[in-house]
């Protein structure tokens, strides 16, 4: 009853603020959703705790879905420990962002909407989480991203934002062409698509391969991999990144909610969701790795130039979910999963304390705009402060920090003691933090410290957000500074096994978590260097000689605009697949149905010169007569049958 | 009274006639109750069509209801439904009130004969779907067309003519096919029955010939590449309702025929010349969505997009597996629902603004919240977004065919991406953005009439995305008895192949 409530409750305020919300008024429609995501947010504590300490997991089944053959698939809701943490985290921040958005939205006209929206997100990010199918997690999978469409694109005045909604569904269907093809397969293999016969199945196909268009290929690896490829688009990966960054054109809640915290890690939960399929496909995993490296590196790169405050954040969340990849590529997936669990807060509350300074600014989001905000919104800049502390990893190595000190540092511990060819996997992450720490300290600064660099008129109406924004921070920034603390024993320490539980299945050569606690000693430090490095630049570049940013981008410019452009993938992206995909369109349609088609069916009637004589009788309106001798036709093909059939008998 | 023996198939079937007569005699002065007289007509043929289902015993393959009476010679009035053709008539009965409703105000020109022409249409469609006797079926199957030809060609747009006669002269040359395979199968068998015909084991080089001839009459209906250009020109200037039926039913009769002629009946050929079909099917889907993205017109883009549909269940049929044909069957069905919920989309902002170009259009939700919410779960059904209808007979095709060839599969996968790009981009250009067109300024939302009409395609949409279950179980034995029969007929093909 309690799972029920837990992911049907934010359905129900969905569906309440939708349809009724005209009836009922904007007030009504934000205090029912929020309300009810409250208590689906305590309910998901109390199962965290019976769950993950109580080692309580249940399987509750809600109705029949597809059945055809030897093909069963029902609504069920799992439970288990991942589960539970991933209704935690979804739950709290969907919560604070319901909170939050009540002021941050508070002069929009469709705020109904907009709350139906959020809630409605929420219940498909639920259903996700809680599948017991796969194609339950595809249901929600696409049900997340129906609603990132919708919030993306809730200001449909804007065609920017309009653009990046489209973008954001298309590209993820490009991912979600490798997700459907690996459930297919799994399908094809298997004979089931549900998660408990496939684990138990997965191991007898270790080593065996099947023809896959036109290929023979390992079994396990091909449909990893291809699972994988739908959760490269959810959770922005290099290749399949170039929505996120767009999908800032949506209003900010919307950005912390689904484009940092819960949606775009969906695709770190599948690959822990699954873990024991990928267990069995280490080629699979090392894609994993290297793609996430990749991207902790690229996206934090790009991190580094960019001059919208949202953007950057955004760019920070897809390099920070390359570190999480690479937890679970090199078989740390408990790892990778509390750095989900702690960036979701720390996260959120940056892109919300990012969007009480837009709020502050009158939707000014351009850092080069700001600047010297810290004395006009001090709450907010110390909320940001710390979310900064967090995502940056400050701490004390060995002994304790922030949030994002004892996830991220485990991660990197961990891709040390993975020993990837050449360490890349460490020494890339090693020096993503490093841009981390950079490119974070130069928001803060370009934000808060120096001169201000915005319209006198905008600074002087500049204002600190009320409390029904700055809660929900407050709450976010507890869980920045103490889930790390707090959890990290039973997510990653001694307790992690019994924490954990079956929910996580780790391969009987998989040690890593065991041997990321041996490194040595240095390797702890590591990123703690690069982290006091980071800061040290930004305060150089921004604070201590300001003239230095602009100096090096003019000595730099190819390099410079190369970042800043996003290593042009959007340009790459439109040359080689959209523009040719209109202009085939229209090739086909001009050419092939009109030139080619067309003409010979054309061609052929009029050749015998009957249809123009008969369309002119048509046109002087004897259609009826035409229908007549249709009728005719008929009656002499069945007299035919009546003759010929009375010949023969 | 006893179902299983009353002829409810004929009085199904022949009830809309009832309606003609009546309407045959309204006086001139009252032709206006002529609507009346349909829509009631539609609506009770619907409730007694429901007993069909209601009585339906889902547990056996074997058809049901079934009527037989002596008629022409060798040639019986048999009449009967199995798991696969009874959700076909409920479809057709279910829709035909909606598309009087449809046109209650639009059309205004000579009502008396636009209804006769539906009705009829409907007792044709019906038949088609009950008919267990070749030429039956090739009668009710072929006399659709004049309807239907008559509704283009006389309440149509500016190119009616051009339309009507592309799209008769494409179906009667498959249909001239069709006609002379038949009396081939009748020279062989000694019988037109289609009961007898499905057990006759036909030689395997004639089965070759007999499944391209009627590969030739049902490929035009669907229709399938290459033989689809008639479609998207019928569409554009055929009335809204005649669009409905066009998409919803009689596209559905290729795909109909295939399962109730060409697969069971000619299975070597059907082992032989899937490879083609796969080929025809996968085509369709990726070349007529890449043309649907260059659209001007929002009715061609949906034509195109049917198109591309009809591919995923081309392919799901010629897999011959549970969830090919399963899928086939539930896409036929739910796109019977969605296109026609699209058309009429289409038809109520036509019926505005006159106009079916889609520059002339956008940010209609700044007046039409009612009709973007709409238009929006279709657009999202379009696409295949699971919880809609769309998804579940996408994937079980796509499911099918993965199991017997993943080249296939992986090709039809891509047009999920497509499918995505054209239906978002109709959707943004016409429904989002800023109001800014003159035009556009007093345009109202939806009146409580269409609302009446779009409503239950809303529900129908979500409640089979959800649980498709009451479609899937009806359909499941007759499949499962199409997927063994065929299985057994080409085993030793296959192992032939094998070796």
């Amino acid at each position: 009853m309690i799972y029920l409530a837990i992911v049907f409750l934010p359905l129900a305020g969905a569906l309440i603020a939708g349809f009724f919300g005209r009836l009922i008024g904007p007030r009504p429609a934000e205090i029912v959703t929020t309300g009810f995501l409250i208590v689906a947010a305590v309910l998901s504590w109390v199962v965290f705790v019976r769950v993950g300490f109580g080692h309580e997991t249940a399987r509750v089944p809600v109705m029949r879905w597809i059945t055809s053959g030897d093909l069963d698939v029902s609504w069920v809701l799992r439970i288990d420990t991942l589960t539970a943490v991933m209704l935690v985290v979804v739950t709290t921040v969907s919560s604070l962002v319901h909170l939050y958005s009540i002021g941050y939205m508070h002069e929009d006209e469709h705020r109904q909407r907009f709350f139906s929206y959020l809630s409605l997100f929420t219940f498909a990010m639920l259903m996700l989480v809680t599948s017991d199918n796969l194609l339950q997690m595809f249901f929600g999978w696409e049900g997340v991203g129906l609603a990132s469409y919708l919030l993306i694109g809730f200001w449909y005045k804007k065609p920017e934002a309009n653009a990046a909604a489209i973008k954001a569904f298309v590209v993820n269907r490009v991912g979600d062409f490798g997700f459907a093809l690996g459930i297919f397969g799994l399908f094809f293999v298997f004979k089931t698509i549900n998660l408990d016969p496939l684990f138990t199945a997965a191991p007898s196909a270790v080593g065996k391969t099947f023809n896959f268009v036109g290929y023979e290929v390992d079994i396990l690896t091909t449909l990893a991999l291809l699972l994988f490829m739908g959760a490269m688009g959810k959770s922005a990966q290099f290749l399949l990144h170039t929505w996120l960054p767009d999908a800032m054109e949506g209003p900010t809640p919307v950005s912390a909610l689904i484009h940092a915290a819960t949606m775009v890690t969906a695709g770190v939960f599948m690959v822990a969701r699954l873990s024991p399929i990928f267990e069995l496909a280490p080629t699979a995993l090392q894609f994993v790795t290297f793609i996430g490296a990749l991207t902790a590196f690229f996206a934090a790169t790009v991190g580094l130039v960019q001059n919208d405050i949202k953007r950057v954040i955004a760019y920070s969340t897809c390099s920070q979910l390359g570190y999480m990849f690479v937890a679970c590529g090199i078989g740390a997936y408990t790892a990778g999963i509390f750095h989900l669990f702690t960036h979701a807060f720390f996260k959120a509350l940056l892109f919300l304390g990012a969007g009480s300074v837009i709020h502050a600014m009158h939707h000014e989001q351009d850092m080069r705009n700001m600047g010297g905000l810290a004395p006009k919104i001090r709450i907010t800049y110390a909320m940001m402060l710390i979310g900064t502390l967090a995502l940056t990893g400050v701490g004390i190595p060995h002994v304790a920090g922030f949030a994002g000190f004892h996830s991220k540092d485990a991660i990197i511990e961990a891709a040390y003691a993975a020993h990837t060819p050449n360490n890349y996997a460490f020494w890339t992450l090693v020096a993503a933090a490093l841009m981390t720490s950079f490119y974070s300290w130069r928001l803060i600064f370009m934000t808060f410290h120096g001169k201000s660099r915005a319209e006198p008129e905008v600074i002087k109406h500049a204002h600190e957000s009320p409390p029904v924004m700055l809660i929900p921070l407050g709450v976010l920034a507890v869980g920045a500074v103490l889930a790390g603390i707090v959890f990290s024993r039973y997510f990653i320490g001694h307790d992690y096994q019994a924490f954990w539980g079956k929910s996580i299945f780790e391969g009987p050569n998989n040690h890593i978590l065991h041997d990321m606690h041996n490194v040595p000693g240095w390797v702890g430090w590591a990123p703690f260097a690069a982290m006091a490095t980071g800061f040290v630049i930004a305060y150089v570049y921004y604070i201590a000689a300001p003239w230095l940013p602009a100096a090096t981008a003019r000595a730099f410019r190819p390099l410079y605009l190369f970042l800043l452009n996003k290593w042009y993938f959007d340009e790459l992206y439109n040359w080689l697949f959209v523009k040719p995909a209109f202009w085939l369109g229209r090739f086909l349609w001009k050419k092939g149905d009109g030139a080619v088609i067309d003409a010979t069916i054309d061609g052929t009637a009029a050749g015998v010169g009957w249809m123009t004589g008969k369309a002119m009788r048509l046109q002087t309106g004897y259609v009826y007569h035409y229908a007549f001798a249709m009728m005719l036709g008929v009656a002499a093909l069945v007299t035919y049958f009546m003759f010929q059939g009375g010949g023969v008998q | 009274m006893n179902l299983a023996t009353s002829p409810i198939l004929s009085i199904v079937t022949f009830l809309p006639l009832v309606g003609v007569l009546f309407i045959a005699f309204l006086p001139k002065e009252a032709a206006g109750n002529a609507r009346y007289v349909a829509l009631w007509t539609t609506i009770v043929t619907f409730v007694i069509s429901l007993l069909i289902w209601m009585n339906f015993d889902p547990s056996t393959a074997s058809f049901q209801f079934v009527e037989e009476r002596a008629w022409l010679g060798p040639i019986k009035y048999k009449m009967g439904v199995d798991g696969i053709s009874m959700l076909f008539v409920i479809l057709t009965t279910f829709l035909m009130p909606l598309t009087i409703l449809a046109s209650w105000e639009s059309i205004e020109d000579r009502v008396k004969e636009y209804m006769i022409a539906f009705l009829v249409l409907e007792t044709m469609m019906i038949g088609v779907f009950c008919a267990l006797d070749l030429v039956l079926f090739y009668l009710f199957f072929e006399a659709g067309l004049i309807p239907m030809f008559l509704i283009i060609g006389i309440w149509g747009g500016k190119r009616r003519v051009y339309a009507s006669f592309k799209f008769f002269l494409y179906t009667l040359l498959g249909s001239v096919l069709m006609l002379l395979a038949m009396m081939a199968m009748y020279w062989h068998a000694g019988t037109t029955d289609i009961t007898t015909l499905l057990t006759t084991k036909f030689p395997r080089d004639m089965q070759f010939w007999l499944w391209l001839a009627f590969f030739a009459s049902f490929a035009v209906k669907m229709p399938m590449w290459p033989v689809h250009t008639w479609l998207p020109d019928a569409h554009v200037e055929a009335p809204t309702a005649g669009s409905v039926i066009l998409a919803a039913i009689l596209l559905k009769m290729g795909g109909y025929g295939f399962l109730r002629f060409s697969v069971p009946m000619f299975p070597l050929a059907t082992f032989d010349l899937a490879p083609l079909v796969f080929a025809l099917s996968v085509i369709a889907i990726i070349y007529t969505s890449l043309v649907a993205l260059a659209q001007e017109d929002v009715k061609k883009l949906i034509a195109y997009s049917s198109v591309a549909h009809m591919g995923y269940v081309t392919m799901g049929i010629f897999t011959v597996t549970t969830q090919g044909v399963d899928g086939a069957i539930f896409q036929m069905l739910s796109h019977g629902i969605v296109s026609a919920a699209l058309f009429l989309c289409v038809g109520i902002v036509y019926d505005r603004m006159h106009t079916r170009e889609i520059a002339a259009y956008g940010g209609l939700v700044n007046r039409m919240p009612i009709y973007a919410f709409v238009f929006m779960v279709f657009t999202m059904a379009n696409v295949g977004l699971p919880g809609t209808s769309g998804f579940v007979g996408e994937f079980l095709t796509l499911l099918g065919a993965f199991k017997v060839n993943t080249l296939v599969a992986a090709i039809a996968t891509l047009g999920v991406i497509l499918s995505a790009a054209y239906a978002l981009w109709l959707y943004r250009n016409m429904i989002f953005g800023e109001l800014e067109k003159p035009s556009l300024k007093g345009i109202k939302d939806m009146t409580p009439r269409e609302i009446a009409i779009m409503a239950p395609l809303v529900v129908l949409t979500l409640f089979f995305g959800f649980y498709p279950a009451p479609v899937l179980d009806v359909t499941a034995m007759s499949v499962k008895k199409l997927v063994s029969n065929y299985e057994a007929a080409v085993r030793p093909a296959a192992a032939e192949l094998a070796r």
